[in-house]
């Protein structure tokens, strides 16, 4: 095995085994860390050690137990539920309108779309938060799911202009040479067909709403607390092995959408 | 794409019939479509293909089916309704296409390039299926093509447009035969040009004189036009008594093309090419071998040259 | 082509002309909800920001930017440059083999590493940054193997301090180092290479001499990326440099909630953004502003 060649240049896998060492402790740098939070969560004791002691439920029933932090859990999935809806919304629009417009509007405006992910979080965040201020939207739902939005609208534009891109707008003529206005078309036609990168965008609209840290820690607060908030504050404060219950959740659900994710572009991929 | 609606010119109208359609949008306009891709839906059967212009205008579900059975028979595709477009083959999708732009009853149906994406073989087999359809219809159908062998074989009237203007609109015959300027001669067919002088209300190569059947409107600089399939290769004296245009010159190259073969002879006012069935009986010529060009004064064509 | 039809020149060229722009402003329309919202909730609150950053109650004023020469903002401008080249290093590092490997490995092997590259991605920032507080602080994982196994004796100090937030950081941009360099190199044809060792190229010198050169465009964007969103981290240098590391965006929020000093915030974030946006604007010229922002 060792001595075979692995590359076009006849370079044995012996000789790159330096090669394979470092990728493998590049993995495990990025992937164990996380994971080991899991077994962390059913510890039964307040100091961390691994492997635990014993195991228990007690941190996930302290979590469930703390009204505070089931508020904060509920207000994060209505606040990601309503992101995800009005992004994938709004974002898959605009991808239809970059994708028939031409020109150099287009492109300035594909530019201002990506703007939120270019400036640094923490100037949207005081910006917004200034904003929020005069018009009272600080501690809102609707401030917090806005506020998301934005973080949220390059990335549905992104992936739905991709999904645009491999996708042939003369089928669009042709439902509107067969007797369909514009809509129609694209409902009947287009939308059926760009199903998939919508679906991926809300998916990372949904997380990236879920994930938002720095906007939330001025933007969120009161009956909408989020939980990034609220871990933010509780793992500036003191360790309490409770995050590790929530994280072991919040790690179920990111395996959650990266797996639909992977599943969605592999079923793109098949169906082309 | 003009006439579909789908661009709309910087000026002048667009009539059917007598109405001005010039700013109708596309889905108002009764036009079926065939696309050079055929754009068939993937997200639905090809039955559901067919039904979707019948579903937009509400047409009601028993009729449907009834016209979604029908065109798939017209087409030959009867018992393929509920195929996925991805299982059909090429001339399968080039016919539902066809199939699904005439179920609405268009006014008339545009074509654009419908048989550009098929291999040779089945082009010329769609050509001859898509010219029995339209005999069948009866509909106006409007063919875009580049191909103008395909031009001449589909066609009641050919419009040979250059750069958005439009060049000559005739029947085939009169298209091919009778080009009205030197665009459309060379675009339609193979064509050798000579120039002609103008001496006395009559056309001469050098000390020949020659017949035409036409002459063009407006007389710049007369260009001789010739159909390699026209020329005759003619010995020393024989038909001297028949009123024909001659010229002379030597063989310059000879190519072999299976059905026909075809010689380049270097006359004194240029090159000309002659196609030369391949039936047996003709003399073998080498290169070098001094010929002479007949060709029937009625076959002769005079064109103006152009600048462009 | 009804050619033969009488045409009026002329006679609708408006109508034609002003139907063309309805349909252009009907489809620019549909890009508008989603600007609308950008603009509003982040895009001009900036431009007040902008504004703030020379206003103080006499008006006009620069009071605020010369502040930030301050010897406490040079030291966090410098913290915040230190540590942003670090991280990116070190992410270059990694991140290169890692992207190399993955492009050459089969279809499965492909799809799976990708897999595990998005796996932190997709995992919720603190959860990772809890993760990494648990493993390296005073009493932490790392510590107590260390110290079990005998191999030193008092408990390390790796968090709340430097050494932390750049382990912590490096964790957070290295998929975004992969997967630009992943995008490039997979575009790179083996002949490439099978032609430099037809030519006689060793084969440490058909990657140097060809490979490298050609997968340098993805390095860049990775580069650049990881850079310019180090410059503005906030949360993990928050978290686990334990107030020990300031870094620029800290000092931001500092201003904001601590002093509600908005002319030192606004003037900090300006110099933050100019800079920012210069080493995009820089950069995007080089490669091309859609390699950087299409990678994510």
């Amino acid at each position: 095995m060792l001595s075979r060649p692995a590359t076009e240049t006849q370079i044995t896998h012996g000789r790159r085994l330096w090669l394979y060492v470092v990728v493998a402790l590049a993995l495990v740098f990025l992937v164990v860390p996380s994971l080991l939070v899991i077994p962390l969560s059913f510890s039964s004791a307040r100091y961390l050690s691994f492997p635990p002691p014993g195991w228990s439920m007690r941190w996930y029933e302290a979590y469930l137990g703390s009204r505070e932090w089931r508020e904060a859990t509920v207000a994060s999935f209505v606040a990601a539920g309503s992101t995800t809806v009005i992004a994938t919304a709004f974002g898959t629009l605009a991808a239809y309108s970059l994708a028939t417009a031409r020109g150099g509007l287009a492109r300035l405006i594909y530019a201002a779309y990506m703007l939120p992910l270019i400036i640094p979080a923490i100037l949207i965040a005081i910006g917004t938060f200034l904003l929020y201020a005069q018009i009272g939207l600080n501690s809102t739902l609707l401030g917090v799911v806005l506020a998301h939005t934005v973080m949220a609208l390059p990335l549905v534009v992104i992936t739905v202009a991709a999904g645009l891109k491999s996708y042939d707008m003369n089928q669009e003529l042709a439902a509107r040479s067969l007797g369909a206005s514009r809509p129609i078309a694209f409902l009947t036609v287009t939308l059926p067909q760009i199903r998939i990168a919508v679906a991926s965008g809300a998916l990372l609209a949904f997380i990236t709403s879920l994930d938002e840290v720095v906007i939330s820690l001025f933007v969120a607060g009161g009956n909408w607390m989020t939980l990034t908030k609220r871990m933010f504050n509780a793992l500036r404060d003191e360790i309490d092995p409770t995050i590790a219950a929530i994280s072991s959740l919040l790690i179920a659900v990111s395996i959650l959408l990266l797996g639909a994710s992977q599943l969605l572009q592999a079923r793109q991929r098949t169906s082309r | 794409m003009v006439l579909a609606g789908f661009i709309r010119p910087d000026k002048g109208q667009v009539l059917f019939g007598d109405r001005d359609i010039t700013l109708l949008p596309p889905h108002k306009r009764d036009v079926g479509m065939v696309f050079q891709n055929y754009a068939l839906f993937p997200n639905m059967t090809v039955a559901g293909n067919l039904a979707y212009p019948l579903k937009i205008r509400r047409v009601r579900h028993g009729e449907i089916d009834q016209r979604v059975r029908r065109a798939l028979d017209m087409v030959q595709l009867s018992g393929f309704g509920d195929r996925q477009i991805d299982q059909l083959s090429g001339g399968q999708r080039q016919r539902v296409a066809v199939a699904r732009a005439i179920i609405f009853e268009p006014r008339i149906l545009l074509m654009d390039e419908p048989l550009s994406a098929l291999d040779k073989k089945l082009r010329e087999q769609m050509q001859i299926e898509v010219r029995h359809l339209h005999q069948r219809l009866g509909m106006t159908t409007v063919y875009v093509t580049h191909d103008q062998r395909e031009a001449l074989t589909m066609s009641d009237r050919i419009a040979v447009i250059d750069r958005g203007r439009l060049r000559q609109i005739g029947t085939p015959r009169d298209v091919y035969e009778r080009p009205a300027n030197r665009f459309v001669a060379d675009f339609i067919g193979e064509s050798t040009f000579l120039p002609l002088e103008q001496r006395d209300g009559a056309f001469f190569i050098g000390k020949d004189r020659i017949e035409a059947a036409t002459r063009p409107a407006e007389l710049g600089n007369p260009l001789l036009v010739l159909r390699p399939e026209k020329l005759q290769i003619i010995a020393g004296a024989d038909g001297a008594t028949l009123q024909l245009n001659r010229l002379t010159g030597t063989v310059r190259e000879i190519v072999y093309q299976g059905e026909s073969t075809l010689l380049y002879i270097a006359t004194g006012a240029g090159e000309v090419a002659v196609r030369r069935a391949n039936a047996g009986a003709d003399p073998a010529l080498d290169v070098g071998a001094p010929v002479t060009l007949a060709i029937s004064p009625a076959d002769t064509i005079v064109v103006a040259a152009e600048s462009a | 082509m009804p050619g033969a039809d009488p045409v009026v020149p002329g006679l609708n060229e408006r109508a034609l002309a002003a139907a063309g722009r309805r349909e252009r402003t009907a489809l620019a329309a549909l890009a508008l909800p989603g600007m609308a919202i950008i603009t509003v909730i982040a895009l001009l609150p900036i431009v007040w920001l902008f504004w703030m950053s020379f206003r103080n109650s006499a008006g006009f004023t620069l009071e605020h930017y010369l502040r930030l020469l301050h010897p406490n903002y040079l030291l966090t401008l410098k913290t915040t440059f230190e540590l942003s080249f670090l991280v990116t290093g070190i992410c270059m590092l990694l991140g290169y083999p890692l992207a190399y490997l993955t492009a050459q490995a089969g279809r499965r092997a492909a799809a799976l590493l990708i897999v595990l590259i998005l796996f932190p991605v997709w995992t919720s920032l603190l959860v990772r940054c809890y993760a990494w507080l648990v493993l390296l602080q005073r009493r932490g994982l790392i510590n107590s193997w260390l110290i079990d196994a005998g191999i030193i004796d008092a408990p390390l100090r790796l968090v709340h301090n430097f050494t932390g937030t750049a382990i912590g950081m490096v964790h957070i941009m290295l998929p975004f180092m992969v997967l630009p360099l992943y995008a490039t190199m997979r575009s790179i044809s083996p002949d490439y290479v099978r032609a430099a060792a037809n030519l006689g190229a060793s084969p440490m010198q058909a990657f140097r001499q060809v490979y490298l050169p050609l997968s340098v465009p993805g390095l860049v964007a990775g580069v650049i990326i990881v850079f310019v969103l180090c410059l503005g981290f906030y949360v993990t240098p928050a978290l686990l440099g334990g107030g020990n590391v300031m870094m620029w965006s800290m000092q931001i929020e500092r201003n904001v909630t601590y002093h509600s000093d908005w002319g030192a915030a606004s003037a900090l974030g300006v110099v933050l953004l100019v800079v920012a946006l210069g080493i995009l604007w820089m950069f995007g010229r080089i490669v091309g502003f859609d390699r950087i922002v299409g990678a994510k």
